[in-house]
């Protein structure tokens, strides 16, 4: 049972980062309707940031990270204003391959700028396993679970609260609207692209310092997928609840079954759990019901 | 009272615009209207008339929809906007309430009427009128913590007008309230906007299908038909105009009510213009 648990609470731990990213995803898409296909991207190129930043300047932590942090909010804001405005009112397809293409140009630029070698992450945590109840639980996972949900959580209250976070669900929901009671809906936009930018700064530091930095990181997207098909496109606790999620359970499916087949259940599992969903829950589990009166 | 139209100047003076949509459909082909400061003005005519574009045309959501005033002025106080996004309209003071009521259905009910304080600073001020908008749309209140797709078309309806008074409008544009609302409710809903019109000095323009209730509440009043203004006045002269009470009121000469045993057959609608 240990060996269970072992795995289920290291999975939801790592389920928190696949959330974070999700997040990002499920925002932009929630305020833009824009299916953004490099949102693995922005988190591979948050993590080299933080690696050049971190491994290459050797900038002390308080001022690398929130210089990471300027960068991938600017980014977002200039990604927002320089490839998807002129595709506002396009073809859904038109957008999805310009993301697609931003995802080549972002993974390219990065390899280009800093170098395709894997590089380090160094963060100050300890390296040793913390032992509770016969569970191994590393420190990286522990904080990187920490901060995703910290993130999580003051974005929830953005989100519900916030003036700002109201206007962006009104935009959300009815963009016409909006705009008739004087929301800036193009900042709205910018916004959310600032957001889904920090957390994939946030998210690219995590990963980066776990599995080192190089191109490979942007396929931590992949995962994002199946989080957000799960738990519903345009539903933030959705995107939460789906990392969670896909993290539990594709963890403890590897623990029983890798050894059997080889390796390569992380993999697999959670687009096989991705077509389940669609074809018994297409909306995922809280996916927008269009509420309709009769 | 004298609707003050063509005296002073106006709060709002719509000066023979044209408006094209997707760059070639001519839908407004040069209108032309005043609104009087803390007046109510009434614009009337049959579906597709351009009434709604013609609002839409003042509070800058004509571009959502890709169309252009292409010719002629929308003045404020004197001052042109037409060039103008809705962000910047709605903080000059206009607010539109969209055909349909466009409340934000995932929203409560309180949420809803903060969208609408957006253009405001936050504060005290905003919470007052928040209040005050629970005073007027009592209704309201008891379902301030329900999403908004939830409550019945009438406290939706009530619902648009109060976000769109969180803005702190001086001129409220009201397309078609009373649509597919029980008279009982259109007359709860008339009565608070003329309140409103009292009490917080905000002018109104209504367009409106239904002649009848929209004449009892308005000092002046516009006819559109195809895109043109065929005919204004005083709401009383209005109604008392022959072929309004014919086509609008459906009323015969002599005031009382039509009924389609006596007609024998359909007369032609009057065109205005040819």
């Amino acid at each position: 049972m240990a060996f269970f648990f072992d795995l289920f609470v290291n999975g939801l731990m790592i389920g928190m980062m696949y959330a974070l990213v999700a997040l990002g995803f499920v925002l932009i898409y929630k305020a833009t309707s824009v299916v953004n296909f490099a949102q693995g991207e922005l988190v591979m190129f948050g993590g080299y940031v933080a690696a050049a930043l971190i491994t290459l300047y050797h900038l002390p932590l308080a001022i690398a990270i929130p210089v990471l942090l300027g960068t991938m909010v600017l980014l977002g804001f200039v990604l927002e204003r320089v490839v998807l405005r002129p595709l506002v009112g396009q073809q859904v397809i038109s957008v999805v391959m310009v993301t697609i293409g931003l995802a080549s140009v972002l993974q390219g630029s990065a390899a280009l700028v800093w170098g395709a070698q894997t590089k380090n992450i160094q963060l100050p945590i300890r390296l040793e396993p913390y032992i509770i109840w016969e569970i191994y639980i590393s420190p990286v996972n522990i904080v990187a679970a920490l901060v995703s949900a910290g993130f999580l959580v003051a974005f929830a209250w953005f989100f519900r609260k916030s003036r700002m976070g109201i206007a962006m669900r009104a935009v959300a929901n009815d963009q016409q609207a909006a705009m008739g009671v004087g929301i800036n809906v193009r900042f709205v936009f910018a916004v959310s692209w600032a957001i889904a930018g920090l957390a994939a700064a946030l998210g690219g530091v995590l990963w980066g310092s776990m599995l080192g930095v190089d191109t490979q990181l942007a396929l931590v997207g992949l995962k994002v997928f199946p989080a957000v098909i799960l738990g519903g496109l345009d539903s933030v606790p959705g995107a939460i609840v789906g990392g969670l999620m896909i993290g539990g359970i594709e963890s403890v499916a590897a623990g029983y079954v890798d050894p059997y087949v080889g390796g390569g259940t992380k993999d697999f599992l959670p687009y096989v759990l991705m077509i389940l969903a669609l074809m018994i829950r297409p909306y995922g589990f809280f996916g927008r019901e269009i509420i309709e009166r009769v | 009272m004298s609707a003050g139209n063509g005296t002073g100047r106006p709060l709002l003076a719509v000066n023979n615009i044209e408006v094209i949509y997707d760059h070639v459909i001519l839908v407004l082909k040069g209108v032309s209207l005043r609104v009087p400061e803390g007046g109510i003005v009434a614009l009337l005519g049959a579906n597709g008339a351009g009434k709604s574009t013609t609002l839409k045309a003042i509070s800058g959501l004509l571009r959502t929809e890709r169309g252009d005033v292409t010719k002629g002025t929308v003045e404020w106080r004197g001052a042109p906007i037409h060039r103008e996004g809705a962000a910047d309209v709605v903080r000059h003071g206009i607010v539109q309430v969209m055909e349909g009521r466009h409340v934000f259905e995932h929203l409560t009910v309180d949420e809803n009427l903060l969208t609408g304080a957006y253009t405001r600073p936050g504060g005290d001020a905003l919470r007052r009128d928040l209040d005050l908008v629970y005073t007027y749309f009592p209704r309201l209140t008891q379902r301030r913590h329900v999403r908004a797709g939830y409550i019945s078309g009438g406290e939706q309806q009530m619902l648009a007008i109060g976000r769109a008074l969180m803005a702190r409008p001086r001129l409220m544009l009201l397309d078609e309230p009373s649509m597919g609302l029980a008279p009982m409710l259109v007359a709860e809903i008339f009565d608070i906007v003329a309140r409103l019109n009292r009490e917080e000095n905000v002018a109104v323009l209504l367009a409106e299908q239904n002649a009848t209730i929209a004449l009892k509440y308005a000092q002046y009043g516009y006819v559109m038909e195809s895109g043109r203004v065929v005919l204004d006045g005083d709401a009383r002269t209005i109604s008392d105009n022959e072929d309004i009470k014919e086509f609008y009121l459906g009323l015969t000469g002599v005031g009382q009510r039509k009924s389609y045993r006596d007609v024998k057959h359909y007369r032609r609608r009057k065109r205005w213009l040819s």
